[in-house]
């Protein structure tokens, strides 16, 4: 390590604790910081599970995983009340967990089966769980920056105190939806946070190809649409508490949106489809991250100076959340999958229900169907 | 019954909804403060105020997406465009999250959401702002696409899109907005979705048509049955997802004879599938080949003259009919 990188360490070792003086983190008791640090091992072992079994050949379309990013989605929605909402893109699953989802319902959808949480319909990219006001899990990058805003609207429209906080990517920064997205939120002063998880890479191309004057940060865009804006070290779980927790306070007493910008890395590709990630960047800069920014690690060192974990209590939860991702694997396993009559429900709500509502004229115009007695003859 | 127009009908519809539910609003370019670029809101700012008639930027995508947020949260929210033809700029809003958000949560979430406004040519506006997208939304499992020919179907299918639970699309027709006709006063009067209507009863040829094509068909129909005789019956199918298809069959087994006319494009157009449905389900009652008329395939024309040729007028239906009666012109 050289001189400069070590100051720059030490640098970043006194940040850590800095912001554990914040107000929001200084609350905490010592069974609710291991909960949070437990839920960032729990992350990472259902990620770690999750490729295991897609390398098994266990699931089928694409899987995006959190692993390097676990700070961010624990964070966060660890400060959330009950008038706040959560949306997020594609990586979700990290997001999921953290709002109470069960590593079951979450892997047995990988799985595509039944038992997952949209009963297989759909895959890693759209997890959903409104009763936990977690919206998703969106697949089109960008696209979901406008229905967080909508959310945000539905409590101002209602009188409600809270706030959405909506995820996106760095990639997404370029779509207009979001641009859109943010007028309208400055515009008519909505509560919505956005979260821009600044991975660096949109798939693989990096934010110097692809982003317009990055060097200021992606974020900044928030000042053409007359918005605060913050810059987060997304390794630091106690910077994201502090930071985080004022831009909800703000959004909640005052209705202001914000754009707040989280650095952090993806260990993984963009997903299983650019498995071989190192063709983009350095087993270096992977390395430097992993070895020295690792929100996990951090966060753990922390908890060691503050006394409140040690070297045995770190194994088990290790052990524990290793076997519950291995739990979710069999539950998934085992699991069956959804019929095929499946295909035709969750359509519209209206045949779903059908003598509740006037369910008139012909809905799905299918002239056979792979399932009737005529087509198997 | 009062007689009122078309756009009046509409406006009933919303201020009825407006005031029954609190959850309905209207979100639309220039729909409060301005009345409305077509005027189908005048009057319902300065009656309900800024939170029930919200003006939106020129940001499709944006509003569209908003009114989808906030619809999965509960509220109903009624979306304007101003064209149809804008829905394109939010076609990801409209088809990746309107019409798969149920599906894809295993029927956690619900979309009530109305996407409403003027769509269809004949008012000389070039190829941009003409389109019909109707057979495009229809394609789209999840979603529902209703397209009203009259005042009365179009407060009374207006309601009952606000109330249903699944995004409707409501596909005005530009043209028709001035139109007079009697509309059931009844606050509770609905048309339900997915309900074909027979505008006019005959039983030597079934016409099926939609929205303003309706009103050639029947001008056509009446022109037949002075002249000619010839007693044509024809089906408005009000929904074209859910369709009516009973309807449809039930007139084609009556009059052996089927003539579709639309405004859409032919590829791929909604007279394919109902030709389809009826060479299924009525062959052996047919004394013709089903015919089609649509508008002619290419971008709307905008020379006025011209764009009226495109579209399916009253004389080529009565061409279309007598050559499917060996009729001599």
């Amino acid at each position: 390590m050289s001189t400069e990188t070590k100051d720059q360490a030490a640098q970043a070792k006194q940040d850590l604790f800095a912001h554990a003086k914040a107000p929001i983190n200084q609350k905490l008791t010592a069974e609710q910081k291991i909960k949070l640090y437990t839920d960032m091992v729990r992350i990472r072992k259902f990620e770690q599970a999750a490729l295991q079994s897609y390398q098994k050949g266990k699931m089928g379309g694409f899987l995006h995983l959190y692993i390097g990013q676990e700070a961010t989605a624990i964070g966060t929605i660890s400060l959330t009340e009950e008038n706040d909402h959560i949306i997020t893109a594609y990586r979700d699953h990290g997001h999921a967990l953290a709002v109470g989802m069960t590593m079951n319902e979450c892997m047995a959808e990988l799985f595509g089966k039944f038992t997952g949480c949209s009963k297989g319909k759909g895959g890693s990219m759209h997890y959903f769980a409104p009763e936990k006001r977690y919206w998703g899990g969106h697949g089109i990058v960008g696209g979901q920056t406008p229905l967080g805003l909508g959310i945000a609207y539905a409590l101002k429209y209602r009188g409600l105190k809270g706030c959405c906080l909506c995820y996106l990517g760095d990639g997404a920064i370029n779509q207009g939806a979001f641009h859109e997205s943010l007028n309208l939120a400055s515009l008519w002063s909505i509560p919505v946070i956005y979260i821009i998880e600044n991975n660096r890479y949109s798939m693989g191309t990096s934010q110097a190809r692809s982003s317009a004057y990055p060097e200021a940060g992606l974020a900044s865009r928030a000042e053409g649409y007359n918005m605060e804006w913050d810059r987060i070290d997304g390794s630091n779980l106690y910077e994201i508490r502090a930071k985080v927790h004022v831009a909800m306070e703000r959004a909640r007493n005052e209705s202001r949106p914000m754009i707040l910008e989280i650095d952090t890395y993806r260990y993984y590709g963009h997903s299983i489809a650019d498995a071989n990630h190192k063709k983009y960047r350095t087993k270096e800069e992977i390395e430097d991250y992993q070895n020295n920014k690792d929100p996990i690690s951090v966060y753990q060192q922390i908890l060691v100076a503050e006394g409140v974990l040690d070297e045995d209590k770190i194994k088990d939860i290790d052990s524990a959340a290793k076997e519950e991702a291995k739990a979710s694997v069999d539950f998934a396993e085992n699991s069956p999958y959804p019929p095929a009559q499946e295909l035709l429900t969750d359509v519209y709500w209206t045949t779903d229900n059908p003598g509740q509502h006037s369910n008139q004229g012909r809905m799905f115009f299918n002239d056979r169907l792979p399932w009737d007695d005529e087509y198997q003859a | 019954m009062a007689v009122i127009t078309y756009r009046q009908a509409i406006k009933d519809a919303l201020a009825e909804e407006i005031m029954r539910d609190e959850n309905v609003f209207v979100m639309g370019e220039e729909v409060a403060q301005y009345n409305g670029a077509y005027k189908v809101t005048e009057g319902l700012w300065a009656r309900f105020g800024d939170k029930r008639l919200v003006d939106a930027p020129i940001s499709e995508a944006g509003f569209i997406g908003l009114g989808i947020g906030s619809a999965m949260m509960g509220l109903r929210p009624v979306i304007e465009m101003m064209f149809f033809s804008f829905v394109y700029v939010a076609w990801d809003q409209a088809v990746n999250n309107a019409s798969s958000l149920r599906y894809m949560s295993g029927g956690k979430i619900n979309v009530p959401l109305v996407i409403r406004g003027p769509a269809n040519g004949g008012t000389n506006v070039g190829a941009t702002h003409s389109h019909t997208p109707e057979n495009l939304v229809a394609n789209f499992p999840g979603l529902k696409v209703v397209c009203p020919a009259t005042p009365a179907d179009a407060k009374g299918l207006m309601k009952a899109a606000i109330r249903d639970n699944d995004p409707v699309f409501v596909m005005e027709s530009t043209v028709l907005y001035g139109m007079e006709g009697e509309v059931p006063d009844d606050e509770d009067f609905i048309v339900p979705l997915g309900k074909a209507d027979v505008k006019r009863e005959g039983k030597d040829l079934t016409i099926v048509a939609h929205g303003r094509s309706v009103l050639m068909a029947l001008e056509a129909a009446k022109e037949l049955s002075e002249k000619h005789k010839i007693e044509v019956e024809v089906v408005d199918l009000r929904s074209i997802r859910p369709l009516d298809e009973e309807t449809i069959i039930k007139s084609v087994k009556k009059t052996g004879r089927a003539l579709l006319v639309e405004e859409n494009k032919p590829y791929c157009g909604i007279g394919a599938q109902i030709s389809h449905l009826i060479q299924r389900r009525c062959f052996d009652y047919l004394d013709a080949p089903v015919h089609r008329i649509s508008a002619v395939d290419a971008p709307a024309f905008y020379s006025p003259p011209v764009e009226k040729v495109q579209l399916p007028e009253a004389p080529i239906i009565i061409r279309e009919a007598l050559d499917m009666l060996n009729v001599k012109r």
